[in-house]
């Protein structure tokens, strides 16, 4: 390719500009807000127009002649550190990019028929673009610092989008909460790219992954325990995932796009990016892998609990962003990548799925209140729902297509890229450092599998089978599924688009023990093989043998998931199993259903302590102490002035006075 | 040129000039806004004809002769690195604070506009002076204008407030009036032709140096009344005072300029010409930054007044801008100038918004609002850019400063201590929790207060006022060499011209000649063993 700053700067530049026309023409003419056919046209070709973009290069590209360079501008100059307006486009970003911008578009189509009604409609495509372009940058970038701009740039667009409905405290709230749990998360980032710039003198990834020798041993561990910790806020990893389930406060389609496909997977891009330096420091890998392992059962045994469709749609992309990490810790930098991949089909497709379901619940609410019934029940609540098969047939079709695919049934997507992270966590067993706690930890990642299929099969039963609850269950709702419908094509087409890509999504990433058992090169992993210039995987040095035994049992546990799931939600009795279960576990029930209690957690050790700290102390001690004592010191001088005004009598025989004394004095000085 | 840049200074004057001959309110304002936007227009040849390559080297200069036989004060004017953009802030928001009172303010407007215009050539006066006692005369000439600009057309305690911050600042500069007197009879004699001088380009010159003790008391004095401007923790009680008792025009003045006069003498002063004291001090006014981030933005964070959150925020940032001076390298010293011109930018808008908001209710009180983006669209759009740029969002201008200074500060040789950057960064978070805090019970949920259902959207000329400060926000943010090169070859170069000085003074120090405390203070005995003064910290 002969130039090709002009195509990548329309890749970055169309979704920018997407967000000012709509953004500008939508704030000053409300004429503008009500063209909503033009409005979603404009801002799906703002994304639609960067994927075809994105699909030529990656057709075009070629791994020998290595990343393709476009450097816009020169960004920050000063004193030795040059930062530039500059993206690289290779393997691990053509891949994020095809996934953000192709998600991406099927989300905006998506869009159009869910916010039709919206009065925000044309904020919400502007938001949405600026989205793109910000997670367009944190991908692309060929720096940490332009990383890091697209990085805080996601965080205000998730910010602006979950409290898109700002009228609703809640939702303000819940929006809120996402940026400050983020900004902890950043502000360890900020330090990291501190100690990068300080050792390297650069922050282009290139020269840094070049130079990793310029860190001492352990300037490598904190960098890349910071990075971490940054990766944590922005991926929903312990200790700052609570922010991610309440987000679902946002329209769901961006739930699906940033809160499930992409935004929250930017950590694992940033620690694939970085893996060169990851893989120096075994530590930290193990420290990633406890983390990843612990997020991924804590979530699920969360999920459980839920009643929220999307509630449960949360804590499982908690969940399954801990296998990611899990896999990171694990080694397996490209295995993670795969399930960001296949997690993006598949997860998108739930979301946008509940989304039809959200949206037709309310269509039913509405038009009870057109009928002069005075109804209201929570529209995401599953217990309201049951039966909706019947109504929404597609719907229902693809979310059973996801819900097999996150399950991990072969040879759906999320079969083949769990497995291949759990199978690079046991291989980690063999491994010279730290080989038990990764037994270990494959332990609670396949109890974990177990527990996915379990909670996704309870919530599909719940949802779809058996019969509609509401109309018995709400007062004044019967024969409310008069209105139940399926939703409009502009839905239903990618909903189908994302089944499809669960279905076969898979196949990027056969794993190459499954020729070499049956004679062939072992190259069938295409997924593997392209990205092996990019990512420092750890090789596996299991037996084909060992391989197979691990993949009959990952699935022969997925598939005990499904099983008992249907035999406690299969016939309708969501409220009975889930009275079982709580019976069974008792306060760790509990437990779960209160979402480990962590939200009181940090509220009562750090924020309310914090402000209290401030309020009663602190300002006090302002006006009281540092004001107090200037306010003193002008005392004193007014003191001391009125005090020195007794000594001014203007009697001239009392200053004779004080001559005599004062020269007694000096005269008694002068001669002692 | 020369002539252009005395222009620009005294431009504003003559509007007061003016006033004698017009009649009626309104050919008041239009006259103020007429002289300020040329004002404006007439700065900006200066900007581009600016030799960015010498920015070293004072340009523009007009130099008088001295005014009493042997001593060399003399009017001296020009602008270099460190002062253009200061100046330029400067002369851009002339009209923009003529505008922000346009129709708040209905008391005796030919005082208040003579007020606002004497200001003006007071800021313009101070960025440009090269002549230590003319620095000194239009440094606190400012002071008079603000404090009838707080003293008459301010809020109900406005005397109480508009004293404090007079006799604070004014306790502080005459403080600094001693201390300058000392200096100038001093460098005096270095000169061998005068018996004083108080010109800066010699005083800060490697041909000049001041002995370890008279370095430290002068550093001592001059950075008490420059700190006191900042306001650095803990001089900074005057500030949330004045900043609400002031007219919506008065804050901004006091925010986007005259708290730059503080770090700005600092810059231009404390460091070239003390540079010992300077560096030795260096930790310790660190320290009081850290402190003044954390301590501002949690004070800040509970403030029920919008307008004292917003002032207790500027506490919190002007902390950022003294630990990037003192860190003394070209990457926090760069971010410190630039952070002066985003501090000026965000804030400014911050103060207009409240200004507007508190032109329609009357209250500034965060409990009486809410809801309000529904009602004021366009409003809550500038209110969010600037509560972004103020938050340091990447993008707007906030974030380059604060990454720069912390970077800086982060690996800088003379606080040797990553505390100061990992504590201060701390105040990133800090400062969103307690901004978005703010937007949203502001901003947010249902409308409580039926108040607030009357609420009007910003009209033409507010939206004017805003929107050139949100370009600038924005351009900062996204290309800050076009403007961090103005003042690039000022810092590099006299950051090594302080660092060679420092290395001078301690060559030429013996042990014997000096107190214990300096020699202890300044480790001076130490590095005498050595035979060796040239390691410095590095």
């Amino acid at each position: 390719m002969e130039s090709p700053t002009a195509l990548v700067s329309l890749i970055i530049g169309l979704p920018l500009l997407g967000f000012f026309i709509n953004g500008l023409l939508g704030l000053s003419s409300r004429d503008y807000r009500e063209k909503k056919s033009l409005i979603g046209i404009i801002a799906n070709f703002a994304v639609f127009i960067p994927f075809l973009i994105t699909v030529y290069f990656f057709l075009n590209f070629s791994s020998d002649a290595g990343a393709i360079h476009a450097k816009l501008f020169t960004w920050i100059d000063t004193g030795g550190l040059t930062v530039d307006i500059a993206y690289q486009l290779d393997q691990l970003s053509l891949i994020m990019a095809l996934v953000v911008t192709g998600v991406g578009s099927l989300i905006h189509l998506y869009s159009i028929g869910y916010m039709h009604h919206d009065p925000g409609y044309w904020k919400f495509f502007a938001y949405l673009n600026l989205f793109i372009f910000a997670m367009l940058n944190l991908i692309l970038a060929d720096n940490l610092l332009l990383l890091f701009l697209g990085w805080e740039g996601v965080g205000l667009c998730s910010y602006l989008l979950i409290g898109f409905w700002y009228t609703d405290m809640m939702k303000s709230d819940a929006a809120k909460k996402a940026f400050l749990y983020n900004r902890v998360g950043d502000f360890a980032f900020l330090i990291a790219i501190f100690m990068v710039f300080e050792a390297v003198g650069s922050l282009n990834f290139d020269v840094v992954l070049a130079n990793l020798d310029a860190f001492s041993g352990d300037a490598i561990f904190w960098v890349a325990f910071l990075m971490f910790i940054g990766a944590t806020g922005k991926s929903a990893q312990i200790p700052l995932f609570v922010w991610l389930p309440d987000a679902m406060a946002g329209p769901t389609s961006v739930s699906a796009l940033i809160h499930a496909a992409t935004m929250v997977t930017s950590g694992i891009y940033l620690i694939t990016r970085m893996s060169p330096m990851y893989i120096l420091s075994p530590e930290i890998m193990m420290i990633i892998a406890v983390i990843g392992a612990l997020t991924a059962i804590v979530a699920a045994t969360i999920a459980i609990t839920q009643y929220d469709i999307k509630g449960v749609l949360a804590y499982s992309t908690v969940s399954q962003l801990g296998f990611m990490f899990l896999a990171l810790g694990a080694g397996a930098y490209t295995a993670a990548l795969f399930h960001v991949i296949t997690h993006a089909f598949f997860k998108a497709c739930l979301f946008l799925g509940s989304g039809s379901v959200i949206h037709t619940m309310e269509h039913v609410e509405h038009k009870l209140h057109d009928k002069g019934k005075d109804v209201h029940f929570d529209p995401q609540d599953i217990r309201n729902m049951g039966g909706l098969r019947k109504y929404m047939p597609s719907t229902y079709k693809t979310f059973l297509i996801a819900t097999v695919a996150i399950a991990g049934i072969p040879p759906l997507a999320g079969f083949f890229s769990k497995d291949e992270i759990l199978m690079h966590t046991a291989n980690m067993g063999f491994g010279e450092f730290a080989g038990a706690m990764y037994f270990l930890l494959w332990g609670v990642a396949t109890i974990t599998a177990f527990l996915t299929a379990f909670y996704m099969f309870r919530l599909t039963l719940t949802t779809f089978h058996g019969s509609f609850k509401l109309p018995k269950k709400v007062k004044g709702a019967e024969k409310a599924e008069e209105y139940l419908h399926e939703s409009p094509a502009t839905m239903t087409i990618p909903l189908w688009t994302l089944a499809g890509l669960s279905v076969v999504g898979g196949f990027i990433g056969i794993p190459n023990f499954i020729s070499k058992t049956f004679g062939g090169e072992g190259a069938i992993n295409w997924l593997g093989a392209y990205m092996s210039p990019i990512a420092a995987d750890i090789p596996l040095i299991l037996s084909i043998p060992a391989e197979w035994a691990l993949m009959f049992f990952a699935t022969a546990v997925a598939a005990a998931g499904v099983y008992v799931s249907y035999r406690m939600y299969g016939n309708d009795n969501q409220a009975e199993s889930d009275a079982k279960i709580s019976e069974r576990f008792g306060g760790l029930y509990q437990v779960w259903k209160d979402k480990y209690s962590l939200d009181e957690l940090y509220e009562g050790v750090v924020v309310h302590p914090t402000v209290r700290f401030s309020d009663k102390v602190l300002a006090v001690f302002d006006i009281k102490v540092v004001d107090g004592f200037v306010n003193a010191v002008g005392g004193i001088v007014r003191l001391t002035g009125s005090l020195l005004r007794y000594i001014q009598t203007g009697i001239a025989s009392n200053y004779a006075l004080f001559l005599i004394i004062g020269v007694i004095l000096v005269l008694t000085l002068l001669l002692f | 040129m020369e002539l252009l840049l005395n222009i620009t200074i005294y431009l504003p004057l003559l509007g007061i000039v003016a006033f004698l001959f017009i009649k009626g309110d309104e050919a008041v304002k239009w006259t103020s806004l007429g002289v300020t936007t040329l004002t404006f227009f007439l700065s900006l040849p200066l900007l581009f004809s600016f030799d960015v390559a010498n920015s070293a080297v004072p340009q523009y200069v007009t130099e008088g002769s001295p005014i009493f036989a042997g001593m060399d004060i003399k009017y001296l004017v020009g602008l270099d690195g460190l002062s253009m953009l200061l100046f330029m802030l400067t002369t851009l928001f002339g009209p923009i604070v003529i505008l922000s009172s346009w129709s708040s303010v209905k008391k005796s407007l030919i005082g208040y506009y003579s007020m606002l215009l004497l200001l003006q050539t007071a800021s313009l006066g101070v960025f440009s002076s090269l002549d230590l006692v003319v620095f000194y005369v239009f440094f606190e000439l400012s002071l008079i204008p603000m404090y009838f600009l707080i003293g008459i057309w301010g809020g109900s305690d406005r005397i109480r407030a508009t004293i404090k911050f007079f006799i604070y600042t004014l306790v502080g500069s005459l403080i600094m009036l001693v201390a300058l007197i000392y200096l100038g009879y001093n460098a005096g004699a270095a000169t061998g032709v005068y018996e004083f001088t108080a010109d800066w380009r010699f005083i800060s010159s490697p041909e000049y140096t001041i002995g370890l003790v008279e370095q430290t008391w002068l550093f001592l004095a001059f950075a008490l009344a420059f700190c006191i401007k900042v306001p650095l923790f803990p001089f900074h009680t005057w500030l949330p005072y004045a900043h609400t008792e002031a007219p919506t025009a008065g804050s901004v003045v006091l925010a986007a300029i005259m708290l730059k006069l503080g770090t700005y003498g600092l810059i231009r002063v404390c460091m070239p010409v003390f540079p010992n004291a300077f560096m030795e001090f260096a930790p310790y006014m660190a320290i009081l930054a850290v402190i003044g981030i954390i301590y501002g933005a949690l004070v800040a964070m509970v403030q029920k007044d919008v307008k004292k959150l917003v002032a207790y925020s500027s506490v919190s940032h002007l902390g950022f801008v003294v630990l990037g001076i003192f860190a003394l390298n070209t990457i926090a010293v760069q971010g410190a100038i630039i952070q002066m011109i985003n501090h000026g930018l965000s804030t400014g808008a911050l103060f207009l918004i409240v200004g507007m908001i508190y032109d329609r209710r009357h209250t500034r009180m965060i409990s009486d609002f809410g809801g309000v983006a529904k009602k004021m669209p366009v409003f809550a759009v500038m209110f969010m850019i600037a509560t972004l740029a103020s938050i340091g969002l990447p993008g707007l201008n906030g974030f380059i400063g604060e990454f720069l200074i912390l970077n800086g500060a982060f690996f800088s040789t003379l606080y040797a201590n990553k505390a100061y950057a990992v504590i201060a960064a701390l105040g990133v978070i800090l400062a969103a929790a307690y901004m978005l805090w703010m937007y949203q019970r502001v901003m947010f949920g249902p409308i409580t207060n039926k108040e607030n259902e009357k609420l009007i959207d910003l009209n033409g000329r507010e939206i004017g006022l805003l929107v050139p400060l949100v370009i600038f926000m924005v351009w900062i943010g996204i290309r800050p060499v076009d403007f961090t090169q103005y003042s690039e070859e000022w810092v590099e170069s006299y950051i090594s011209i302080t660092e060679e000085k420092s290395v001078a003074v301690l060559n030429e120090t013996r042990t014997e000649n000096i107190p214990d405390w300096t020699a202890k203070f300044y480790s001076v005995a130490e590095k005498q063993s050595d035979g060796n003064f040239v390691t410095l910290k590095d």
